[in-house]
């Protein structure tokens, strides 16, 4: 195994080590939710929608109450408070109360003896509904503002609009040599964790609720039962079970958490479900499809004037994470190219299909696809390489980006220098022989949102320490683990500043009763923030014990060191004891040894309407070169091989890094080549495939040789240095898929997926001298709100929007 | 509208299963898969569901050393077969060579559909102990992971197969640290 002794500084840090619960997982001893089992548990099933829009006329459970062995069932009137992940979207309810909007909608819940009665009992309720017509498109949400899905969209249908513009785009576009004008589509796509969502909840006499979920944000869960149940937060406890994969699609409360916390304290006895696939389809809160346009300015050497982008979402039944989703589609486009002036319109619209939200790299992978695509046909436009080109124009390091995002430390220079080197770039591109291509992409994604789902001024993690006097060292936290490894980072962490081994730490983390609120695993927050929380509870210990020890010693406490589980004097290491003894030489000092520590991002320089969103502790980079082999016959693309450079500042464990690597190219490949969530529009909205032999991933046979490479440097704002690598790597993917098609056979595919059917098109079109293109031409028209106009750095602004009325900086 | 059928009131039949080498003398309700019987009767949770239709091998175990999908297999025509699952691989306290080689890689990420992958893995390595690459990728082929990327699991398979065939190895540089 490799070390890293004199390479870095730290003992745990940065070498690969197995993950603190591989050993579970490895041995069926690991317990996910649905491996649960209580004294008297009944089970729960779930009646659904089958029309993707309707009114309730009337709901009937008697005969299934009748049915022998059910214990109770339930409709919306049982739960009429709605709830929501995000304060400004409380549009959900765990069973409607008289309106369903999507195909899969619930309407009733019932609790049973054992599943196979509870889902007997299920077709013995009847449900009337007065069917309403249903909307299917961003385009026709657009058109028909009546009936609409929920009352407080901003505009009819339309859930979101978004008007934001940085500097003066239009002046931008006039110095421009050249304006590229582009239309793209990205189809929806969904986290397909392999773990189907599941929970228990039990009701104990004492009027105390706890429930298991395979959930990533056990505190939203939280949240959203005390609101929901009216109980007091104090009377709940959330325990999020290990998530066989979360991706996004585990991070909304749902329906069926609440339905069985309620059917737990009707029967008084403990309940659990666990879904059906085809119902972890309906959960969703997946990608959503995106329509988008771009046009960007450039200069003859490929230098960005000005970018002016439109993103149209298909959000399907309800809010989610959609606010956060809309901003997003716009948000991290100025990151990685200097962008100096930005316009960004979004539009959010509501349809009565699954609810979107986030899956792994949140709004961001739709418009980097847009960005690196349109930036590959500028470069041919102006017969630049690529790779040259985007060198030339990198945003810089310790910068404010146009729409007041902070730049740290930025490695997306070493990622495109190492994927390069490492496939031969400068040889083989525009250089192989038809059919085969190679293609480049990069990216940027956030390590952490600066801001919480719900304003607060509260920590966004928070972890407890105690030590006993055996020595041992508990560490406790409410982050969660979907498998990314975030239980090892914390115990490696506790380890590396105590001199410990971090198989001796015990974790316990994600369970509301004992662990601090962490907010939870999603825009990828958990390492940094979690590990910042974790280094000041651990150097409060720390310094609790060095205080005991230096006095014992007789030593300044400077001149001590933890190491190799000991406490002893730096320069004579002799001199010292087992930090067992040394905290029983602290209890006895100073009482119960224990600390907290918390983080909380810095406040962000943006400061208009819509800057919460974008804005991260540090940004990771990504650079990616696919090589393909298109087959001209066929329109079918392989994808033999990717490099990919990641900029991760330090890792905490590289091994660790290089699975999240590895699994965001998988998942990227499996949007770039084949999967999609989509609806037979002509069929009632009905799902195309809910199931996974239909809805096509990749296997073993279609996934691609990686070559991965670490860069970076330690970022001041991370824990020892470390950025993300769960989500950004994913993002350069898709595009590079799409340049390198171009590369193999010279035809442009500006819609995800690039499914056969679409390639052999382009390439027919193409023999026939028409346009070698398959994607959208148009948007659909919308009424945009009045714009918010932020003056950038560049021109002075200090981050607040010009005021209606009022004339910008140098018009008057 | 007429009663439905409650499958939860057919009879219960007696039955004997051998599992990881232990028999078990149960009764247990005859429309049941393998997959149930294993989990709800047997307590043994290590083997996991995804899909319950055979798309995901989520639950796969070895019959007679043949991977076998237990969401699809009725358990009454299993009785008196050798059936291997997670559960049985490490031998007391020592982990097997493949479980060994997953844990030092991170080839189990979220762990669920690793009991499903071991289990089709070590059918492999029975059958053919110095796989290919491409050997192993055919094996696993219906084995959905969506953490990995299938990469480490690869090469944790190639470690434990050299291993197992008594050389001395150790997972590559490349495989921890990247290029």
């Amino acid at each position: 195994m490799g070390t890293d002794a004199g390479r870095k500084p730290y003992s745990v840090i940065g070498t690969p080590r197995a993950k603190v619960d591989a050993a579970t997982k490895c041995t069926g001893e690991a317990i996910f939710a649905d491996d649960l089992v209580l004294p008297r548990m009944l089970s729960c099933k779930m009646l659904r929608s089958p029309h993707p829009h309707a009114r309730i006329m009337r709901i009937d459970t008697a005969k299934a109450h009748a049915l022998d062995g059910v214990h109770a069932v339930i409709t919306g009137a049982d739960l009429p408070i709605p709830f929501g992940i995000l304060p400004v979207s409380q549009d959900e309810h765990a069973l409607a109360p008289d309106h369903v909007r999507f195909i899969g909608d619930a309407v009733a819940a019932v609790a049973a003896r054992d599943e196979d009665t509870a889902t007997a009992a299920l077709d013995l309720i009847e449900v009337e509904y007065h069917v309403l017509p249903p909307i299917g498109s961003v385009a026709q949400a657009a058109t028909t503002p009546e009936p609409q899905l929920h009352g407080y969209a901003d505009q009819g249908n339309l859930h979101k609009l978004i008007h934001l513009e940085f500097g003066d785009v239009e002046a931008g576009f006039g110095r421009a040599d050249l304006v590229q004008d582009d239309v793209f589509f990205y189809e929806g796509s969904t986290h397909l964790p392999i773990e189907q969502h599941a929970a228990l909840a039990r009701y104990d006499k004492n009027g105390r609720l706890t429930l298991w979920s395979s959930t990533q944000t056990p505190h939203y869960v939280h949240r959203a039962l005390a609101k929901v149940l009216e109980l007091p937060p104090s009377r709940i406890r959330v325990i999020a079970t290990p998530n066989g994969g979360g991706f996004g699609g585990k991070s909304d409360p749902f329906p069926h958490e609440i339905v069985v916390s309620k059917l737990a304290i009707l029967t008084g006895r403990p309940v659990k479900i666990c879904l059906t696939r085809e119902e972890v389809f309906y959960c969703h809160r997946g990608r959503h499809p995106v329509l988008m346009r771009v046009r960007t300015g450039v200069t003859k050497d490929g230098s960005i004037t000005a970018m002016d982008f439109e993103s149209y979402l298909d959000g399907g039944a309800y809010g989610s994470y959609g606010v956060a989703s809309a901003y997003y589609t716009g948000a991290l486009q100025t990151v990685t190219y200097q962008v100096p002036a930005y316009r960004f319109r979004g539009a959010r619209a509501f349809t009565n299909k699954a609810p979107c939200g986030p899956k792994r790299g949140h709004g961001t992978p739709q418009p980097r696809f847009a960005v690196e695509v349109t930036l590959d046909k500028i470069a041919e436009r102006l017969e630049l390489d690529p790779a040259a080109m985007r060198l030339r124009h990198l945003q810089p390091a310790n910068s404010i980006t146009a729409n007041y995002l902070k730049i740290g430390t930025m490695g997306l220079g070493q990622c495109i220098e190492r994927v390069c080197a490492g496939s031969g770039w400068n040889t083989r591109f525009r250089k192989l022989p038809y059919g085969y291509g190679l293609g480049l992409a990069c990216s940027s994604y956030i390590t952490g949102a600066g801001l919480p789902i719900y304003w607060n001024a509260m920590p966004h993690s928070g972890v407890q320490l105690k030590c006993d006097r055996g020595g041992g060292v508990t560490v406790f936290c409410g982050s969660t683990d979907i498998g990314q490894g975030s239980d090892s980072v914390l115990a490696y962490i506790v380890a590396e500043v105590l001199g410990l081994d971090p198989m001796k730490i015990a974790v316990v983390t994600a369970d509301t009763d004992l662990t601090p609120v962490d907010l939870g695993s999603y825009s990828s927050r958990v390492t940094l923030m979690m590990g910042q929380a974790a280094i000041q509870a651990a150097e409060r210990v720390k310094e609790c014990i060095a205080r005991a020890v230096a006095a014992k010693l007789d030593l300044s406490m400077e001149r001590l060191t933890f190491s190799g589980e000991r406490v002893c004097d730096r320069e004579h290491p002799e001199d010292g004891m087992s930090f067992a003894d040394a905290v029983v030489l602290a209890e006895s000092a100073s009482g119960t040894i224990g600390a907290v520590g918390s983080y909380t991002p810095a406040r962000s320089p943006g400061r208009y309407r819509g800057s919460g969103v974008g804005p991260s502790p540090a940004y990771s980079y990504s650079a990616c070169v696919a090589e393909v082999l298109v087959d001209g016959d066929t329109g079918i693309v392989q994808v033999p091989k990717v490099w990919i450079a990641h900029d991760v500042g330090q890792a905490i464990n590289p091994a660790l890094v290089m699975g999240q690597i590895e699994g965001g190219v998988y998942m990227g490949l499996g949007e770039a080549l084949m999967e999609e969530m989509s609806y037979r529009e002509n069929r009632n909205l009905v799902h195309k495939w809910p199931s996974m032999l239909e809805y096509k991933s990749p296997t073993t046979l279609e996934m691609c040789d990686v070559t991965t490479y670490l860069v970076g440097e330690p970022d001041p704002n991370g824990p020892f240095g470390a950025k993300e690598a769960g989500q950004g790597p994913l993002l350069p993917v898709m595009p590079a898929v799409a340049n390198a098609i171009y590369d193999a056979v010279g035809v442009r595919i500006d819609e995800v997926p690039m499914s056969p059917p679409k390639v052999l098109k382009a390439i027919q079109a193409k023999a026939k001298g028409k346009e070698p293109r398959v994607g959208p031409t148009e948007a659909p028209d919308v009424a945009w709100p009045p714009v918010t106009a932020v003056p950038t750095p560049a021109e002075g602004g200090d981050g607040r929007a010009v005021e209606p009325g009022r004339a910008p900086a140098g018009g008057r | 509208m007429t009663q439905p059928i409650s499958l939860s009131r057919t009879r219960k039949i007696p039955g004997s299963f051998v599992v990881n080498g232990e028999r078990h003398d149960i009764t247990f309700s005859s429309h049941k898969t393998l997959l149930e019987v294993l989990r709800e009767d047997l307590g043994l949770t290590g083997t996991k569901h995804g899909c319950e239709l055979g798309e995901c091998g989520a639950c796969a175990v070895l019959v007679d050393g043949m991977p076998v999908l237990s969401c699809l297999a009725l358990a009454a025509a299993y009785q008196d077969r050798g059936i291997a699952t997670v559960e049985g691989m490490a031998d007391g306290p020592s982990l097997h060579p493949l479980q060994e080689a997953f844990v030092e890689l991170g080839a189990a990420q979220c762990g669920y559909c690793t009991p499903g992958v071991l289990l089709t893995a070590r059918a492999l390595l029975n059958e053919n102990p110095r796989p290919t690459r491409h050997e192993i990728k055919k094996a696993l082929a219906g084995n959905l992971c969506r953490c990995t990327g299938y990469i480490k699991i690869y090469e944790a398979v190639e470690l434990a197969a050299r291993r197992m065939r008594g050389e001395e190895a150790e997972p590559l540089e490349e495989s921890l640290h990247g290029y």
